[in-house]
């Protein structure tokens, strides 16, 4: 299986710039309401922002001029009036677009969290959990400035630059030429600086990646790093990963840069024209001292949104490799899913039969983990599969539970093919316990009462006594509420696989997968534990997968798994005495 | 702020570059409207052509002099801060590294992990874009008041009128903002945390189909974050329009005003037309102040944050071994021979009882094995050997010594342990096997240790062999698989005490056979083994039985037969009816 470890950079499906940026838009004008609301309330903020300079204009080229005292007030109160206005509105637009942008926001992420929970087992055993968690969370995040500023300051700027441009051209068309001569220097020098940016900050957001699993992992595997004394080992990694990280940042920002330059060196050049060709070749007389003087101030106001833009260009590179990412992990089709038309799983008996069975992961496909297996369990039959680590038991369950589909052959439960029925349904009414017991943080209960949603007090604890939980829980401070950490650290392992037991007995399955479920229990636990699931689950159909010959012993059947195939089949009598593979492993118990 | 210092310092000398060239580039923009007024009232107006040249040059040398000055403040910023980031990240790593257990034991990943990205990148700009900008506003608006008194000092009262009722709602802006923050960074934390375990649990999820439900889970405290961002851009709507309005209302002020002044003569229209300029050029920074005080108010709540886990001191740990102290230590130490002794040792966690009065002593080369009811209090016999948790009282010690008298670094680095939760890295098998001793582990130990541990086989089946790169949490390979890896692991550094805690549970008896003979040949190293099965335990020289934290019974696998206890019960439980069938 290829994956990607902490330190290694990750793959991404290329979509074009272009894609990325409409995909993005997208979401934005789902909220065309707000949209056009905010567009109309920034006519107006922008209009009165364009019109302050004229009347500024209009009061020093008349009223000043013509010594008009109180002219100049009433031009003074008017521009007041105008100000209020642009107050509230700028408020409600505010407003708004926080709440359009937070929303897009706040979908992305649900869209992005929901399409990785369709995803199966082999994305995430294919790369480090910090780095899907880098997307959800940092990447989504680095989306919120550029999808506000898009609409309060790509539009008004970009009306502003349009705006500035049409009247300079009307009031004096030539002067404007002049001024605006060297647009298309600064277009040229900001594509050149974007292209080679956005790929700087590609790497960047990579090794930001990098460094978010590597400290995600590190945590998590803090004991066996303490113990190991490896601390020094994982600092070096780290030190290199962050270092890594910040010259990333530093070859991405020599570049990125270079976006103020470039509009300062395009503003001076402005200038520069603008009174070379006013004065020098149209000449003063044609175009009056207000036109110049407004002109000025024109250029300073085409000038700065101009400044703005460049940074939101630089923010939008910046971040625009975020969204990639984004849209990278929502393109990644889940290979389990339900078919067009899956039925609900209907488990009355629990039957479950396997036909020509055999299976390979997908990226080893000439390894095959079984081979041409077939077997049917009739209903209420408890089955135990042993074998040498590694022969594929655990494959067995994983195709019942559909968490990989099976290569070739069927796998039938109660007559009904796995792969066509809801994963839902059928996952819903298996009760799995894996190798791997996940504890999620919170108490006690809520842990128990993960198995199912709706199970009332009573059943918890009973599900706990069934499984000989209930006497540690009680023993804990608060009992039942006594909050544990992730993975359950605060109790032993032996404690944690009993509530996962809990866990899986409360649901009620129709069918029980265990899969080294007993492991860490001790002996007279276990048969404690045994009898309460005799009781629970009297004729339901079970899968074991034990090493613990008093774990197997009482299966109605064993089957015997080497190298992907069933190589023998019985209950333990009849196993014992076919000395065969299974009277083999039973007897290296005495040695 | 003593901790931004404390990474700042060795950058004060090119920041003080930085704020020169930024103070440069700010006195060329000063200049421009100088430049205007020239062109307005001494070309245009006065008709003296012959200063046009050196005029339009003058624009020229202002562009490129502060695309140049630009430049460099720009980039030394970005790079002074993100050498001050990378360095609080790093500082920060080694010291949540460094925290004993315990700490882990209450602090969720997802939390921790909020803090050393999100949070020092909050600090990372406060030290770069966002400190540069607040510096260049308060350069920039002083210069340009200063140029606005030189025109006219009377026209300079508006704006000193002015910006202190701008100053006013960016404080109180800051200061709503804190809390709001504050709130966020929590958020943050509790999301990722939430994002995280779904992401490590999702065998857990996916067995019960709980996606629907983990869905809802994430989407309260995604919807949480909404509310809280909300909280923030409401505030933010608050003040910062009220600012963009004073600065507006400034600009027209000085019009009329100004024009006033024209009209009395108490200024040419060409100053008016300068100051106007300059007074369009502190909106800018007028207008920055709301966002400005949006982002330091951003970076003040992570660095409270990141305080608190500073002041985290390692429980265990001692006074003159705290985690960096251990650093130096370690490998230079006296080898141990491997006595250890456990002398009345009681613990208590959480205030509940965990062990009563323990004691063994295990002589050098020799097996102590341990059985017991699950909790009855096993690992944490492990746990206080290698000191993740100290003894609530009585003594243990190694070769005479006792542990806490040892270097944290220099007693762990001198015991392997397998525990029972595998972990491992996503990295290759090679370099998972030589975890704590990459440096001095050969390609030949490595393999000694897999084949000891039945690992060899099967890793020589996979295509990269030992260069195999494996999932975080082994993924991609079976239980059993795991644990040999991990078996492997603690093997190969070849140290004096060797601890297995119920690591074989997930291997066939061949394999743990196998894997027992293999150890048996380890004659140099003390071993402690814990097992649920009789047969992981049973030659040892002695076995111990726990029951509630106490040792119930005591012995080698004979004497303990003869007893007819706890440990014969439970060998008759994994053995009895197997020996009916035998005879």
């Amino acid at each position: 299986m290829a994956v990607n470890a902490s330190r290694m950079d990750e793959e991404q499906i290329g979509i074009s710039k272009k894609e990325t940026l409409i995909r993005l838009f997208r979401y934005l004008f789902a909220y065309k309401k707000e949209l056009i609301l905010v567009l109309f309330i920034m006519a107006g903020t922008i209009t009165i922002s364009l019109i302050t300079p004229l009347l500024m204009e209009l009061a020093v080229n008349q009223y000043v001029a013509d010594k008009d005292i109180s002219g100049l007030f009433m031009i003074g109160a008017a521009a007041l009036v105008l100000f209020l206005l642009f107050l509230a509105g700028t408020k409600i637009r505010m407003k708004i677009m926080a709440s359009v942008s937070n929303n897009v926001l706040v979908t992305i992420r649900q869209q992005l969290y929901e399409h990785i929970q369709t995803l199966s087992f082999h994305f995430f055993d294919s790369r480090p959990t910090g780095k899907i968690l880098a997307r959800v969370i940092g990447d989504v995040n680095s989306l919120k400035d550029v999808l506000s500023d898009s609409v309060t300051q790509l539009i008004p700027d970009l009306t502003t630059i349009f705006c500035v441009a049409v009247i300079m051209v009307v009031k004096n068309y030539r002067l404007a030429m002049a001024a605006l001569l060297t647009v298309p220097i600064l277009a040229a020098g900001m594509f050149l600086i974007e292209t080679n940016a956005h790929k700087k900050w590609q790497i960047y957001r990579k090794k930001t990646s990098n460094l978010n699993a590597y400290v995600h992992e590190d945590l998590s595997g803090i004991r066996v790093i303490q113990s190991f004394g490896a601390e020094n080992e994982t600092r070096k990694a780290f030190y290199d990963l962050a270092n890594e990280h910040r010259n990333a940042f530093i070859e991405a920002v020599i570049i990125a840069d270079g976006f103020g330059p470039v509009v300062e060196i395009t503003w001076g050049l402005g200038g520069f024209l603008l009174y070379l060709i006013g004065i020098r070749i149209i000449g003063v007389g044609e175009i009056g001292i207000g036109t110049f003087m407004a002109f000025s101030t024109y250029i300073a106001m085409f000038w700065s949104p101009i400044r703005n833009l460049a940074n939101f260009y630089n923010k939008l590179t910046t971040n625009i490799s975020a969204a990639e990412r984004i849209f990278d992990i929502m393109d990644t089709k889940a290979d389990i899913r339900n078919l067009e038309g899956a039925s609900a799983l209907a488990i009355l008996e629990g039957k479950v039969e396997f036909s020509h069975v055999s299976f390979a992961y997908s990226d080893e496909p000439e390894r095959m983990i079984l081979k041409d297996v077939s077997f049917a369990v009739n209903p209420g039959e408890t089955i135990a599969l042993v074998g040498p680590t590694g022969a594929g038991k655990t494959t067995i369950v994983n195709l019942i539970s559909r968490f990989y589909e099976a290569g070739k052959g069927q796998v039938l439960l109660d007559g009904q093919d796995v792969t066509k029925v809801t994963l839902e349904s059928l996952r819903s009414q298996l009760g799995i316990m894996t190798q791997d017991n996940f504890l999620f943080s919170g108490t006690i209960r809520d842990n128990i009462r993960y198995g199912r949603l709706d199970a009332t007090e009573e059943e918890i604890v009973e599900a706990a006594k069934a499984v000989n939980a209930h006497d540690f829980i009680m023993k804990l401070e608060h009992g039942y509420d006594t909050e544990i950490s992730e993975r359950g650290a605060r109790l032993s392992i032996g404690q944690r696989q009993l509530l996962a037991f809990a866990r899986t007995m409360v649901a009620k399955p129709g069918i029980l997968i265990l899969d080294e479920a007993t492991s860490s229990i001790d002996t007279h636990t276990e048969i404690l534990v045994q009898k309460g699931i005799e009781e629970l689950l009297k004729g339901r159909t079970s899968f074991i997968i034990a090493h613990r010959l008093s774990t197997i012993r009482k299966a109605d059947r064993i089957f015997v798994i080497d190298q992907g195939q069933i190589l023998e089949e019985g209950n333990h009598q009849t196993l014992i005495q076919q000395k065969g593979a299974y009277y083999n492993l039973y007897q290296s118990q005495f040695l | 702020m003593r901790t931004v210092w404390k990474y700042g310092k060795r950058y004060v000398f090119i920041y003080i570059i930085a704020i020169a060239a930024m103070i440069l580039s700010i006195i060329l923009d000063a200049t421009s409207p100088q430049i205007t007024k020239r062109v307005i009232d001494q070309v245009i107006v006065g008709g003296q052509m012959e200063l046009l040249t050196k005029c339009l040059l003058g624009f020229l040398a202002i562009g490129l002099g502060r695309a140049v000055f630009q430049y460099t403040k720009e980039f030394i910023f970005d790079f002074a801060a993100s050498g001050i980031g990378n360095s609080l990240r790093k500082d920060l790593f080694d010291h949540i590294q460094g925290l004993s257990v315990g700490y882990f034991d209450s602090h969720n990943t997802g939390e921790l992990m909020a803090r050393v990205k999100d949070d020092v990148d909050r600090i990372w700009n406060a030290c770069g874009f966002v400190g540069m900008l607040i510096l260049e506003c308060v350069i920039h608006t002083s210069i340009i008041v200063f140029c606005m008194f030189r025109i006219s000092p009377v026209l300079t009262l508006l704006p000193l009128m002015i910006m202190p009722a701008i100053l006013f709602y960016a404080v109180k802006m800051e200061y709503g903002l804190g809390s709001v923050y504050d709130k966020i960074s929590e958020e943050t934390a509790s999301m990722n945390t939430v994002a995280q375990e779904n992401l490590a649990g999702v065998r857990t999820v996916k067995a019960f189909a709980r996606e629907p439900y983990e869905i809802q889970k994430f989407k309260s405290h995604n919807q949480k974050f909404y509310s809280l961002n909300m909280e923030q851009a409401k505030l933010i709507a608050k003040y910062q329009p009220n600012i963009s309005f004073l600065s507006k209302v400034l600009l027209m002020a000085v019009i009329v005003v100004g024009g006033i002044l024209v009209i009395r003569g108490q200024i040419t229209i060409g100053e008016l037309g300068a100051f106007s300029e300059y007074a369009n050029n502190i909106v800018w920074p007028m207008e920055m102040v709301g966002w400005l005080s949006n982002d330091f108010a951003a970076a003040l709540a992570s660095n409270r944050k990141i305080q608190e886990i500073f002041k985290e001191n390692p429980e265990v740990g001692g006074s003159e071994e705290t985690g960096k102290a251990c650093q130096t230590d370690g490998d230079s130490a006296v080898p141990f021979t491997g006595n250890i002794s456990f002398e009345e040792v009681d613990f208590q966690l959480h205030g509940n009882p965990v062990l009563t009065g323990i004691s063994f002593h295990l002589p050098a080369g020799k097996t102590l094995g341990i059985m017991g009811m699950t909790g009855s209090g096993k690992s944490s016999i492990v746990n206080l050997i290698q000191r993740f948790y100290d003894a609530s009282s009585g003594r243990i010690s190694i070769d005479g010594r006792d542990i806490k008298s040892i270097p944290l670094r220099q007693l762990r680095s001198q015991i392997s342990v397998v525990m029972q939760d595998v972990f491992l890295f996503s990295d290759t098998i090679a370099e998972n096997i030589k975890t704590g001793k990459k440096d001095t582990i050969g390609v030949k130990t490595v393999e000694q240790a897999a084949v000891s541990a039945s690992a060899h086989s099967f890793i020589t089946r996979l295509a990269l062999q030992y260069d195999t790169v494996i999932g975080e949490r082994g993924v991609g390979l079976s239980g059993g698989q795991k644990q040999r890896i991990s078996i492997a692991r603690a093997i190969a550094k070849e140290n004096p005490i060797l601890i297995l805690d119920d690591s074989t549970s997930a291997l066939d008896t061949e394999t743990e056979k196998e894997i027992e003979r293999q150890l048996e040949g380890l004659k140099n190293s003390t071993k402690i083994i814990i097992g649920h099965r009789i047969s992981a335990v049973r030659h040892a020289d002695e076995i111990l039985v726990l029951e509630e934290g106490k040792i119930a019974e005591r012995g080698t696998h004979q004497e303990l037969m003869n007893q007819k206890g706890l440990y014969y019960r439970t060998y008759q439980v994994q053995y009895g009816e197997g020996e009916e069938l035998w005879q």
